[in-house]
């Protein structure tokens, strides 16, 4: 499925969308890692829980629990939250 | 864009009074590592320390909180960098930061068993590196307080010594309320140079913490250390040490600069001694760095400032000034010729001050504010490196060939 990268990210990905697969937000993440690695734990801290400032869309939803289940058909937007200074 | 300065100072340092002189010429340079909170920079010095080149940023926008410079290599660093909304990691160069990879495991917390709520590294505040015999270990400190390793360089981290998950450590590391306004950090850790095995840390809030197993077991170092008015001396909890450091020159001497003073300890004793009594009254004795001299125990310089009512936390009356001991604490002069006479309000950071191994020793330290300064002449006279740097967290100093 397609995954969009905000540009914090994107040192990793070398691209604004790319292309992962998954079940669940959880199995999702885990292949963005396999393929791009390191970029799971900025997002999600060691206790599997999304980072305070990290806000993860489904199909334009947002999502608050990566056990989320996902379909091949399914669009991913990781997106850096509206705060800073 | 940060400038260097390139404004050599025609007038030679006179020799540092006191100083344990030894005639040195080397090829040796010194760099300075310069994190802050929205990036990196190293200034590279020429040999007389009077011209600086800025390299830098490095990660613009990531908050770093140290850079250190391996000692062991003289070419690898770490540095520890986050960003406001990704999380914690390590940076590692082998090249003097020409190139920079992640670590593959940042310092992270063990999972807490299911059910529970685990505590997770907001940002890695410290970097030491292990003993000189034990090549490419370092260990990290971390906001909230926990203690990793690496033996591999920086690539991966694990949890070190029991600490981390302790039950009495963790009471001792009291809540996020219990630490800085940047939240509680575990800092200071000090290796002995003659054994890998005997440790120190410092944790804010928190206490000053002792190994002598390798981390196997620690336990608290806060006798003769004072806490708040009106709270419990007993409670580790209500410790804490602002920076400790322990003597280049004599690993049986530390150092520290405390939230209420500045001590001295000299080992076996195990009681600190309030040394920062003999400081003038009107300055107080309160700040944050603690530096030493590389090659004599009882020369040591710090940066008051300001602890009355709600602890501005700046230069005492706007009026910035480093203080040096030459005697162990027994008394201690005004080092303020260069900076501002007045209206510079100023705060320079635990991690935010330092000296380099050169002779006479070079010192350098930050501002919050975001200038870099330097002497050349172990404080005699300051002079500005750089200004308009972001918020400076850490300086360091390292030699390199």
């Amino acid at each position: 499925m397609k995954v969009l990268i905000p540009t914090p990210l994107q040192s990793y990905t070398n691209a604004r969308e790319v292309e992962a697969t998954g079940t669940t937000l959880a199995e999702l993440l885990a292949d963005l890692d396999r393929l791009h690695p390191g970029l799971r734990f900025r997002v999600i801290d060691e206790q599997n829980n999304m980072r305070a400032h990290m806000r993860f869309f489904v199909n334009g939803e947002q999502v608050f629990d990566i056990t989320h289940p996902l379909r091949p058909t399914d669009s991913v937007f990781l997106v850096q939250a509206l705060s800073g200074g | 864009m940060p400038r260097a300065t390139t404004k050599p100072t025609a007038r030679k340092p006179k020799p540092a009074a006191g100083a344990k002189r030894a005639s040195r010429r080397s090829a040796a340079r010194v760099v300075v590592l310069v994190a802050t909170r929205k990036g990196a920079w190293l200034f590279h010095g020429d040999a007389a320390r009077r011209t600086w080149r800025a390299d830098g940023p490095h990660f613009l926008g990531h908050i770093i909180n140290h850079v250190v410079l391996d000692p062991r290599d003289g070419r690898t660093l770490l540095a520890a960098a986050k960003t406001g909304h990704l999380g914690p990691t390590v940076f590692r160069s082998t090249d003097l930061g020409r190139n920079w990879t992640e670590a593959a495991r940042p310092p992270a917390f063990a999972r807490a068993p299911e059910g529970q709520k685990g505590r997770t590294v907001d940002h890695t505040f410290w970097l030491t590196p292990c003993h000189a015999n034990e090549p490419n270990a370092w260990y990290a400190g971390t906001s909230p307080q926990g203690l990793f390793r690496s033996d591999d360089g920086g690539v991966t981290w694990s949890p070190f010594s029991i600490i981390n998950d302790d039950s009495q450590y963790r009471t001792w590391m009291g809540a996020q309320q219990d630490g800085t306004p940047d939240g509680p950090k575990l800092h200071s850790i000090l290796v002995d140079p003659r054994d890998p095995k005997h440790l120190y840390f410092a944790m804010s809030s928190g206490g000053v913490h002792e190994s002598r197993d390798g981390g196997r077991t620690f336990a608290p170092l806060i006798q003769g250390l004072e806490v708040v008015d009106g709270f419990e001396r007993a409670n580790i909890t209500f410790h804490d040490p602002h920076c400790v450091r322990l003597c280049p020159s004599n690993p049986d001497r530390l150092y520290q600069q405390n939230h209420c003073g500045i001590y001295r300890l000299d080992r076996p004793s195990n009681e600190w001694v309030r040394v920062g009594k003999s400081m003038p009254k009107q300055i107080g004795d309160i700040g944050f760095p603690m530096v030493l001299h590389p090659r004599d125990d009882d020369t040591a310089w710090v940066f008051p400032m300001d602890g009355g009512t709600v602890w501005p936390r700046t230069s005492l009356e706007g009026k910035p000034a480093a203080y040096i001991t030459r005697n162990g604490g027994k008394s201690w002069q005004r080092l303020d010729a260069g900076l501002p006479k007045r209206e510079a309000w100023w705060t320079v950071k635990r991690q935010a001050m330092t000296a380099d191994a050169r002779d006479p020793v070079g010192l350098y330290f930050g501002t919050t504010s975001g200038e870099l300064w330097m002497s050349r002449d172990e404080g005699r006279r300051w002079d500005l490196i750089a200004r308009h740097l972001p918020e400076i967290y850490a300086v360091e100093a390292a030699q390199i060939e």
